[in-house]
């Protein structure tokens, strides 16, 4: 018998992959972990876990909790550096055939157009995913993302120090995430990337005292796919650009919901923990969907949401 | 010297369940078939056992190895919650998905000095791993538990040339009292012998441990938990915090240890 392969080819704006699956910040490390689990040149893209200028030891433990069909985490943001990952981590990655999006995340708006001038020209990056859901110092560890202004500011200050496309990674700790995209969209992003973490919070009866060293953490896995879901519903309706959803993935079915109600493509989280194969596991059963669904491009499927 | 899990050996995979006892009230002993040889496991390393699938629980559940056969390896488990309960009602023939083996395990004692290892409760698993590969030597194996219900029935493992004591909380069988205050009395009885430490159990008797070692200058190492959602150095959620003389401020639980040196940790903050 015989069976056409399906294009999975997805374009988003300026950046192409060879399929819609990403794998999400911090939960794939550099990507070379993964090596003995996963055939990494099988995945669109690999984001790396969240680079800083400098290197950053992250919070007291404990940083981690198991929640219901979830889990919590309060890592802060722990990574190796800007520095350490060109010199340790990036020659190995640009062996690989895949495409390498480098997330960046900064203490101030300064920080983001430094590290975006110091990516800049770098080989083997090939796009650079903008977290904003991290503490503003300046204003009181409020998140960059929660304000529209700011987060455009953001934005603007990335794309103008970068030849990269850029990524705007949302965060859904607002009241309207389209307020948020609508800025963002119009401060020059190429592409929009949601959800971040929700922020929550698990107690011990016992001891009456937060199971997280930090307090807060953010809150990840299957337990917010359908808050995940809504907002990537939301900001298709209102930008243009093109959008990368995420939140609670774990299979191709999941990420067919995501596809179906308009993101081009999908990032796999905390599914990289529990099922270390989970993000090729989801490239092979799109390809299957397809060819059983009788669909000859990925494409077809984005925002078929009737 | 702190170093890094060797990953070229981590495989995840179905592994057959080739038995699941209970070994007393709360404790069983899990015997897990993998098509890869379990011989290049070393004590002192864990594997992520995902107890079922679906997405409650969603996180894998980290146990050390507690013996190596030739085709299987066994876990010594308690149950304590959710993971573990699911685990117990788990029947011969069925499969868990496991990855591993993982982290750094003991590094073996020099010739010369004579091998102590104290466990507290379930922490005695990893050191039935490490005491059989000792099986040639001399050794002292002290272990702690609550009371003597609690006590793990593992005699027929007992070496002719292993020495075994039991301590309980509460006085119920053996030594009245901690594991710790059986590792003081030793330790006081055998001033200037040349020992090395091996301890693996709830984190006051580690710090207890750690702490007499330090202040005896006996080599000791440590075998730590911490909550895990990858289990091989990927989420950065098992951090320790590192005693002040090491280059980062924290260890990962599943890369650099499970097993420390004991003077690699902060035991204040612990
Ligand atoms: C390196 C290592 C080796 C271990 N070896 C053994 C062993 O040989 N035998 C054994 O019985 N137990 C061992 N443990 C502890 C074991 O992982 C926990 O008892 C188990 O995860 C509890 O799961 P649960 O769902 O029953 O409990 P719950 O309390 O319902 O678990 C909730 C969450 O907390 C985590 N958690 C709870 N207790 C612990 C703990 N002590 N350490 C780490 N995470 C925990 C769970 O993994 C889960 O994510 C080991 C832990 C580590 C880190
Ligand atoms: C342990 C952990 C670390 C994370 N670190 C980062 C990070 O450094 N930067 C970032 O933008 N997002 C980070 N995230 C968020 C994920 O990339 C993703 O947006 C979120 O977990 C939702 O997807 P999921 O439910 O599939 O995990 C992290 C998530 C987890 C669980
Ligand atoms: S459990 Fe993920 S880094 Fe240790």
């Amino acid at each position: 018998m015989f069976f056409p392969t399906p294009d999975l080819t997805t374009l988003l704006g300026p950046l192409e992959l060879k399929n819609p699956v990403i794998t999400a910040s911090g939960t794939f490390g550099y990507g070379l972990e993964y090596e003995p689990l996963v055939n990494l040149k099988a995945l669109g893209a690999i984001v790396v876990k969240g680079l800083s200028l400098k290197p950053i030891s992250g919070n007291p433990p404990p940083r981690i909790v198991e929640t219901a069909c979830g889990m919590l985490n309060a890592i802060g943001l722990a990574n190796i550096g800007l520095e350490a990952f060109l010199k340790d981590k990036l020659p190995r990655l640009r062996e690989i055939d895949t495409r390498v999006i480098a997330n960046i995340y900064g203490h101030h708006i300064e920080e983001y157009g430094e590290l975006a001038k110091a990516l800049k020209g770098v080989e083997g990056v090939h796009a650079l995913e903008v977290n904003v859901s991290c503490p503003n110092v300046e204003r009181g560890g409020m998140a960059f993302g929660i304000d529209p202004v700011i987060a455009a500011r953001v934005t603007e200050t990335v794309v103008r120090n970068t030849d990269k496309p850029v990524i705007v990674k949302l965060s859904p700790n607002v009241t309207d995430i389209t307020l948020v995209a609508k800025a963002v969209e119009g401060a020059g992003a190429d592409i929009i990337s949601l959800i971040n973490t929700i922020t929550g919070m698990a107690v011990d009866i016992e001891s009456r005292t937060p199971k997280l060293g930090n307090i807060f953490g953010g809150l990840s896995g299957p337990a917010i796919k359908p808050v995940a879901l809504r907002m990537v519903y939301q900001v298709a309706r209102a930008v243009k650009i093109p959008l990368i959803g995420m939140g609670g993935i774990m299979d191709y079915r999941d990420a067919l919901e995501f596809l179906i109600v308009g993101a081009q493509a999908v990032e796999i989280g905390t599914a990289n923990f529990v099922k270390p194969g989970a993000s090729q596991s989801v490239v092979e059963g799109l390809s299957k969907y397809c060819v059983d669904h009788g669909v000859k491009r990925i494409g077809e499927i984005v925002g078929s949401l009737k | 010297m702190i170093k890094k899990g060797d990953d070229k050996a981590m495989i995840d995979g179905d592994a057959e369940i080739l038995f699941n006892h209970q070994v007393n009230h709360d404790t069983w002993l899990l015997g897990l078939k993998r098509s890869e040889p379990a011989v290049t496991m070393k004590p002192g390393q864990f594997v992520m056992i995902r107890v079922r699938s679906g997405m409650d629980p969603l996180l894998r559940r980290p146990f050390s190895v507690c013996a190596v056969e030739k085709d299987h390896f066994k876990v010594l488990y308690r149950r304590v919650g959710k993971g573990t309960e699911i685990m117990t009602q788990a029947k011969p023939g069925e499969n868990f998905q496991v990855l591993g083996p993982l982290g750094e395990g003991f590094v073996l004692p020099e010739e010369e000095r004579l091998p102590v290892l104290v466990g507290g409760g379930i922490g005695v698993a990893p050191l039935f791993f490490l005491a059989r590969l000792l099986y040639r030597r001399n050794l002292e194996f002290m272990m702690g538990f609550r009371s003597a219900g609690d006590i793990i029935p593992f005699d027929e493992l007992r070496l002719p040339n292993h020495r075994w004591s039991v301590s309980t909380d509460d006085g119920t069988a053996g030594h009245a009292g901690f594991v710790t205050d059986l590792l003081l009395l030793y330790l006081d009885k055998n001033r200037g012998l040349p020992l090395s430490l091996f301890a693996c159990g709830p984190r006051p008797m580690l710090k207890k441990t750690a702490e007499t070692a330090i202040t005896y200058g006996i080599p000791c190492q440590v075998s730590l938990e911490s909550a895990m959602a990858c289990g091989f150095g990927v989420c950065q959620g098992c951090a320790v915090k590192t005693a002040p003389q090491e280059s980062s401020a924290y260890h990962y639980v599943c890369r650099n240890g499970p097993v420390f040196p004991a003077e690699a940790i902060d035991w204040e903050a612990l």
